[in-house]
């Protein structure tokens, strides 16, 4: 069996900062990432970060992985394994991993869980046409394969991700037919907003779709206004003609490794659904578990980068590595900027919903809403 | 209206049009960013002290346009495209707008465009009159066009006939 100091699970940017900062600190770190490549969502992120300058802004999200790679690339103690899934986790704190068609076991002394999100959906009528895509697949297909999803997109959902794929799709020639968003105000920055109307993008605010129309796949999208209540004003009811439907409504944190651990974890909306206690050093409430990024909450990928470093921090600190006088200055440094980004009225939603968790019961597997029905 | 379309109306556009007394003398920053959002490359990215140190990572940039020399170096450092700097030294009918593009292909000096409105109508035509895309901008090309004077407050971007943007 394979066994190393510290295993991190997940190869976005939380993970390869915690991976950057363990092995900084001569922890000896292995990473597992599923996908092909590492980087997480920054390998479709063709689009400069906001953030601070420390954490990389202003660079792009595809240029800040070779910049965290580099970081690791110099360390003998660190490594990363690309292909392979980690599918479970075991009481005795065995993880199961699948690679290629083979199976195997590994057992770290310390885990950091970084798993990243998967995206939401929505239903309505002909939502399981070919052509409705979700924003993740479509950044994917176009950034990274280079192909269009279609000639002529309308977008749901006019937060950050909704704003900036739209940009991104007529970046590579396609017509955005508009944006569609059932709140009466743009979640995503104004800036985003700004720029993708100066290249004559509409944007419906308090509209929703009702319905995509097509036969083989989509032909056509049929949109109305929504009145006071959120419920659809028939009388306002239009086509849109399109090829395809992006939808753009949100994360939902991937966290089946936290509940095998035995993770306390509540549902909270403002982070996106369930996600797992942690103290202020990212450690969960299982001994030895760690969490970061969009796992831990969706956020950002500049707060991911600094509760991956404070996860890695922490697990090389118990694991000896960090003098407590050098942990005790490294993370307040850290935490003090992450609590800086976090400090202004965009992330107002993530500190009522970090709030929240602070006060959620813990070991409230069974306990909370819903039961332990994960879906 | 921003918070619905993104549209800064005129009175938005008020707060940070540089001041009067020297919109004649030089090319000056117009940085139209009105949210708090955690953000600082614009700071980092000017050379003069124009934009002043933030305080806190969500303010908005503080613009001190006395310093501004209207070099445009912080147009391609802004992850939100929202910085131009414009020119009305020229004389009483023309200006030069700089602003940042992202689209292929980049255009090239002397071709004439559609001017675009910030709600993307067009406004006309204008030439092209200067084009930078070094490395250190990273992909992003600032594009000087020349405008009427009077369309100052609006033309804020551009199509290439056959381009990315004008090809809808
Ligand atoms: C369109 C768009 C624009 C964005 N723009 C910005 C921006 O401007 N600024 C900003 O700060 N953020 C931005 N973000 C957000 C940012 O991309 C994410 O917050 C960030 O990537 C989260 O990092 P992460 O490491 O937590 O997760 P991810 O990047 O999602 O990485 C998780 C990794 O874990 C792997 N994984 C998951 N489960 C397993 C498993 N069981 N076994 C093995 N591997 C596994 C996945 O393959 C993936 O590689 C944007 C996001 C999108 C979609
Ligand atoms: S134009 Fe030049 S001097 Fe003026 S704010 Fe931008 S970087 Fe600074
Ligand atoms: S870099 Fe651009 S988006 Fe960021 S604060 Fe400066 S002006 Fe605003």
């Amino acid at each position: 069996m394979l066994t190393a100091e510290i295993i991190v699970v997940g190869a976005g940017p939380a993970g390869l900062s915690a991976a950057a900062e363990a092995s900084h600190w001569n922890a000896g770190v292995t990473v597992f990432d599923r996908d092909a490549t590492p980087g997480g969502q920054l390998v479709k992120q063709t689009h400069r970060f906001f953030g601070s300058r420390a954490q990389r802004a202003g660079t792009r999200g595809i240029d800040i992985i070779r910049i965290l790679l580099d970081e690791i690339g110099e360390r003998e103690n660190a490594r990363i394994v690309s292909g392979a899934d980690v599918v479970s986790r075991y009481d005795d704190g065995v993880l199961g991993i699948a690679k290629a068609g083979h199976w195997f076991k590994a057992k770290p002394e310390r885990l950091i869980l970084a798993t990243g999100a998967a995206e939401k959906t929505l239903a309505f009528p002909g939502s399981d046409l070919p052509g409705v895509y979700g924003a993740g697949a479509v950044q994917t297909l176009m950034n990274v394969h280079g192909v269009r999803p279609g000639q002529h997109v309308l977008m749901v959902g006019a937060g950050n991700i909704g704003l900036i794929v739209a940009y991104q799709l007529i970046q590579a020639g396609v017509e955005v037919v508009g944006v569609v968003e059932a709140s009466e105000r743009i979640g995503g920055y104004w800036v985003h907003a700004s720029k993708i109307r100066r290249l004559k993008i509409p944007i419906f605010t308090r509209h929703t779709i009702l319905q995509a129309r097509g036969k083989e796949s989509v032909e056509g999208a049929i949109i109305a206004e929504v009145g006071g209540d959120w419920a659809p004003i028939e009388s306002t009811r239009r086509e849109l003609s399109c090829d395809a439907i992006c939808l753009a409504v949100g994360l939902s944190p991937l966290v089946d490794l936290m509940w095998q651990s035995g993770c306390s974890m509540s549902w909270i909306s403002e982070l996106g659904g369930y996600v797992p206690a942690r103290d202020p050093s990212m450690g969960s409430d299982v001994d030895g578990v760690y969490v970061a990024g969009d796992a831990a909450g969706i956020e950002e990928a500049s707060a991911a980068m600094m509760e991956g470093r404070i996860a890695g921090l922490s697990a090389a600190h118990s694991l000896g590595k960090v003098s407590d006088e050098q942990f005790g200055l490294r993370a307040e440094e850290i935490g003090r900027e992450l609590a800086n980004l976090r400090s202004g009225p965009t992330g107002e939603v993530v500190r009522r919903g970090l709030s929240k968790l602070e006060r959620a019961p813990r070991n409230s597997q069974v306990l909370v809403e819903g039961g332990d029905s994960r879906c | 209206m921003l918070t619905s379309d993104g549209v800064p109306t005129p009175r938005d556009i008020e707060k940070i049009r540089p001041p009067d007394e020297i919109r004649r003398e030089r090319p000056l920053v117009w940085v139209e960013c009105f949210q708090e959002i955690p953000c600082d490359p614009c700071h980092q990215a000017c050379p003069s002290g124009a934009i002043v140190e933030f305080e806190d990572i969500n303010d908005i940039p503080n613009v001190m346009h006395e310093l501004c020399t209207g070099c445009g170096l912080c147009i391609a450092s802004c992850p939100g495209l929202a910085i131009f700097v414009v020119d009305e030294s020229e004389g009483p009918d023309q200006a030069l707008v700089s602003m940042p593009y992202e689209m292929l292909p980049v255009p090239v000096t002397g071709q004439m465009v559609t001017l675009l409105d910030r709600s993307g109508r067009p406004a006309g035509r204008g030439e092209v009159v200067r084009v930078r895309n070094p490395k250190t901008f990273d992909r992003t090309a600032v594009v000087t066009v020349r405008i009427p004077a009077s369309k100052v407050d609006d033309i804020r971007a551009i199509a290439l006939p056959g381009g990315d943007v004008d090809a809808k």
